[in-house]
């Protein structure tokens, strides 16, 4: 894989087609588990190791599994995954287990894995497949987790469980209307700073271009 | 806990998009419409009652009995799956009428995580009502029989049933909403799902008193 390919499914991932902020996908964990910062990082774990996975079976599938049936594959294959990944935390990590609840086997149906088996991994290489995955799923790690941190500092006064401050709480944080409140603001403030540098990326090429034009007409002339 | 009070915690405190966060993504991308709204509402309410009404045999009678708890989320996500293409075949063969309201929506009930969260969290109650007995299958079985099983069949299907009016509640009271914020002027990057969820924020307020009811 090259180096431009590799850059550009990490920017995509990462940020031009955010999860989270962008497509809005994956909603549900988003707004149900943001009141703790600890157990964002932890889903978002969970989620990127299942994506990656089903990403680079799928990938490898890709040309046996029938058109017409390929969603039930994509979801047996990615059910497979999740119920590793829930044996694996009910044994060894089960706080964790126990804080993401029924949203641990929820990560079957959440729309970001089944979206990117369906318009990336079945149709490109494996290792594209697995990067695609690998920052797909950062994305929405770091999404969440920064959501996260917002309403467990305002609506708990605590960052990743540690005890900032006592007495200064806003409840309303922590309860399901603060989740929306914050999800939308977030989608809000993503938006705004993603249009004001694509805009100023817009005028820099623009400006480069025009720089060019003007440096090929002097060699012109002077010829 | 009797039916009654089920019912009041399935639509309103315990409402599975505003205080359980399940559901979210057909809450938010078929609510443009109110009419779409309430074919989507439809459908889901339909696939969680069949679903609830299978998946509990299933779980009680097969995989519980044989030891197999670990298969359930890739059994009901089949299940579910079949029972929505089934019931799509179904529709199309017998109900034009209703499928041409609510068929368009079947499909994409698959992957919407309020069916495999009721499936989930039904069957995980009958799960902990049984928990004494989880090893010993002779006894488990006889608890069963007993009624000891913390939900027993029909109250898992009324409350399947009463989730899916509430997801319907919910999604039909946001699509008004958001058809009178399509006619406001709002900032450029407010547009689209941040004032939905907005709107969204308002209505978990207001369905937040009922639970200090």
């Amino acid at each position: 894989m090259k180096l431009q390919r590799f850059k550009e499914i990490a920017l995509d991932g990462t940020v031009r087609q955010n999860p989270t902020f962008r497509l809005v996908l994956g909603t549900c964990p988003t707004l149900a588990l943001t009141t703790a910062a600890i157990s964002c990082l932890g889903m978002g774990a969970a989620v990127t190791f299942v994506l990656i996975c089903s990403n680079i079976i799928i990938s490898l599938l890709r040309n046996i599994i029938p058109d017409k049936v390929r969603i039930p594959c994509f979801i047996v294959i990615i059910a497979t995954f999740v119920t590793l990944v829930r044996m694996f935390l009910e044994a060894f990590v089960p706080d964790l287990y126990d804080a993401l609840g029924v949203f641990l086997p929820l990560i079957v149906v959440n729309c970001i894995i089944l979206g990117r088996a369906e318009s990336f991994a079945s149709h490109n290489p494996v290792l594209d497949s697995a990067c695609d995955g690998l920052f797909m799923g950062l994305g929405f790690t770091c999404a969440i987790t920064l959501m996260a941190i917002v309403r467990e500092v305002l609506g708990s006064g605590k960052l990743f469980g540690v005890t900032l401050w006592e007495g200064f709480k806003i409840g309303f944080f922590t309860n399901a209307a603060g989740a929306f409140l914050t999800f939308g603001l977030f989608i809000a403030l993503f938006n705004l700073c993603y249009d004001a540098v694509e805009r100023k990326l817009k005028h820099k090429a623009a400006h480069n271009a025009m720089l060019q034009e003007k440096a090929a007409e002097a060699a012109t002339k002077e010829a | 806990m009797d039916i009654f009070g089920i019912i009041i915690a399935a639509l309103f405190a315990d409402n599975f998009v505003l205080s359980r966060f399940l559901g979210i993504c057909p809450f938010l991308g078929v609510s443009k419409k109110t009419s779409s709204a309430v074919g989507m509402g439809l459908a889901v309410t339909a696939v969680m009652v069949i679903t609830c009404a299978v998946c509990y045999p299933i779980y009680v009678y097969l995989l519980f009995p044989l030891g197999l708890q670990y298969l359930e989320i890739l059994v009901f996500i089949l299940v579910i799956a079949s029972l929505v293409q089934i019931l799509e075949m179904v529709l199309k063969r017998f109900s034009p009428g209703l499928y041409s309201a609510m068929g368009i929506y079947l499909p994409l009930v698959t992957t919407n995580c309020a069916i495999l969260g009721v499936a989930e969290l039904v069957i995980g109650q009958v799960a902990a009502g049984t928990e004494g007995a989880y090893h010993v299958a002779g006894v488990m079985l006889g608890n069963f029989y007993s009624g000891n099983f913390a939900m027993n069949y029909g109250t898992a299907v009324v409350s399947g049933l009463f989730y899916g009016l509430g997801f319907t509640l919910a999604i039909v009271l946001l699509s008004g909403l958001r058809q009178k914020a399509d006619r406001l002027h709002v900032a450029k990057a407010m547009k689209g799902f941040p004032i939905t969820m907005l709107a969204a924020c308002f209505m978990a307020m207001a369905f937040y008193v009922f639970t200090l009811i």
